[in-house]
């Protein structure tokens, strides 16, 4: 049952070389499928190219079903997992800044790493912005940075938690939201594709 | 000869996604935790000032929450995580025929300029990934995969910052 370094299932010495194996995975498959390229990243946002979105809801459509599932058959303990904690001001502020981010970059911290990876010049100068980004907010967090950072603090909680139903429940609504939006890129590409807007 | 040389075609977006998915439920099955990349650059940022100042790094808040127990605060599951993570898009890339030194920018963009661009993009996003706790794959992808209340704020705040954003740079990217 897991998580299998938690429940001691596994020794945690190897979790280091599982952390490099799912790495692999995962830098394969960013890569794979187009990630590595401005291009394709700032596609979603003119319209051009839908891929990230599609591929980001897809993964996160099969990894919340799937995790729902584990625990539903008792392969996995979800109070064991790491819940990310919901600070409320600093996530949208945040998250607004890694948007700005991206739309001026052409890249978000990962998508970085495989653009650079492969050669791309332009991924490996946003790699050394992240640096610099993370080293200026550690030396001015705490006269800058840090009441953001601690406002709002509403826990490690969930958005079954939050509005009071079942997980299950939960997951469904999420699903038809994700059809919505997987809906919602066919139609954008086929409004934009005509237009010339790809550079 | 070009021809032969033409990069292959990326992998289609859904498999891709259901295959991230599997990836991130294997994250979570063996080490009760998600993917995430910004995670790594902190520690190492945290691993550089470390060295260079150590003084400096024990006495400052933020730099200590990222240390861990003892080790290097290299000794973390994103720091080898991300190791493989480069490995791993450099496999892909081989296979695919893509590895090649290059820049990408919109054709009418100067070099210097797109340079100038990548950077301020980094560093904005940097500051970001710090403040809301994780970047698009560790607070989104993560977060939303748990069905944690932060994921899906991230992510609605990070796709609708940059879509906000996107029409003061539509010169820019597409030139119109």
């Amino acid at each position: 049952m897991g998580p299998l370094i938690q429940q001691g299932i596994i020794n945690p010495e190897w979790n280091s070389i599982i952390a490099f194996v799912i790495g692999i995975s995962f830098g394969f498959i960013l890569e794979q499928a187009g990630f590595s390229t401005a291009r394709k990243i700032v596609g979603v946002f003119y319209g051009y190219d839908m891929t990230v979105l599609r591929v980001f809801l897809t993964a996160v459509v099969t990894a919340s079903i799937g995790l729902l599932y584990f625990n539903y058959l008792g392969w996995i303990d979800l109070d064991l997992i790491y819940i990310n904690p919901t600070f409320i001001w600093s996530a949208i502020v945040g998250g607004v800044l890694v948007g700005l981010g991206m739309i001026v970059g052409g890249y978000c911290p990962g998508t970085s790493f495989a653009a650079a990876a492969i050669g791309k010049i332009d991924g490996i100068v946003f790699i050394g912005g992240l640096f610099i980004g993370v080293f200026f907010y550690g030396e001015t967090y705490n006269w800058l940075f840090k009441d953001l950072h601690e406002a709002g603090n509403l826990g490690a909680i969930t958005m079954y938690n939050l509005l009071g139903i079942s997980s299950g429940a939960l997951e469904f609504f999420f699903i038809l939201f994700a059809i919505l939006l997987f809906w919602m890129t066919i139609v954008i590409t086929k409004k934009f594709s005509n237009k010339l807007l790809k550079y | 000869m070009e021809k032969l040389q033409e990069p292959k075609k990326y992998m289609n977006p859904y498999l891709a996604g259901f295959l991230l998915g599997l990836t991130m439920i294997a994250a979570f099955y063996f080490s009760g935790r998600g993917l995430g990349a910004s995670g790594a650059i902190k520690s190492s940022v945290t691993a550089i000032v470390s060295a260079v100042a150590p003084e400096h790094a024990n006495n400052s808040e933020f730099y200590s929450s990222y240390k861990g127990e003892g080790s290097s605060p290299l000794n973390s599951w994103l720091v080898f995580e991300m190791i493989g993570f480069i490995f791993g898009a450099l496999i892909s890339g081989y296979i695919g025929g893509r590895i090649k030194k290059d820049i990408v920018k919109p054709p009418k963009v100067k070099v210097n300029t797109r340079m100038i661009m990548a950077l301020i993009g980094g560093i904005v996003a940097g500051i970001g990934a710090t403040l809301g706790r994780g970047c698009t794959s560790g607070a989104g992808l993560t977060g939303m995969s748990n069905l944690s209340v932060a994921g899906f704020i991230s992510f609605m705040a990070m796709f609708g910052g940059a879509f906000m954003f996107s029409f003061f740079l539509r010169k820019y990217w597409i030139n119109r």
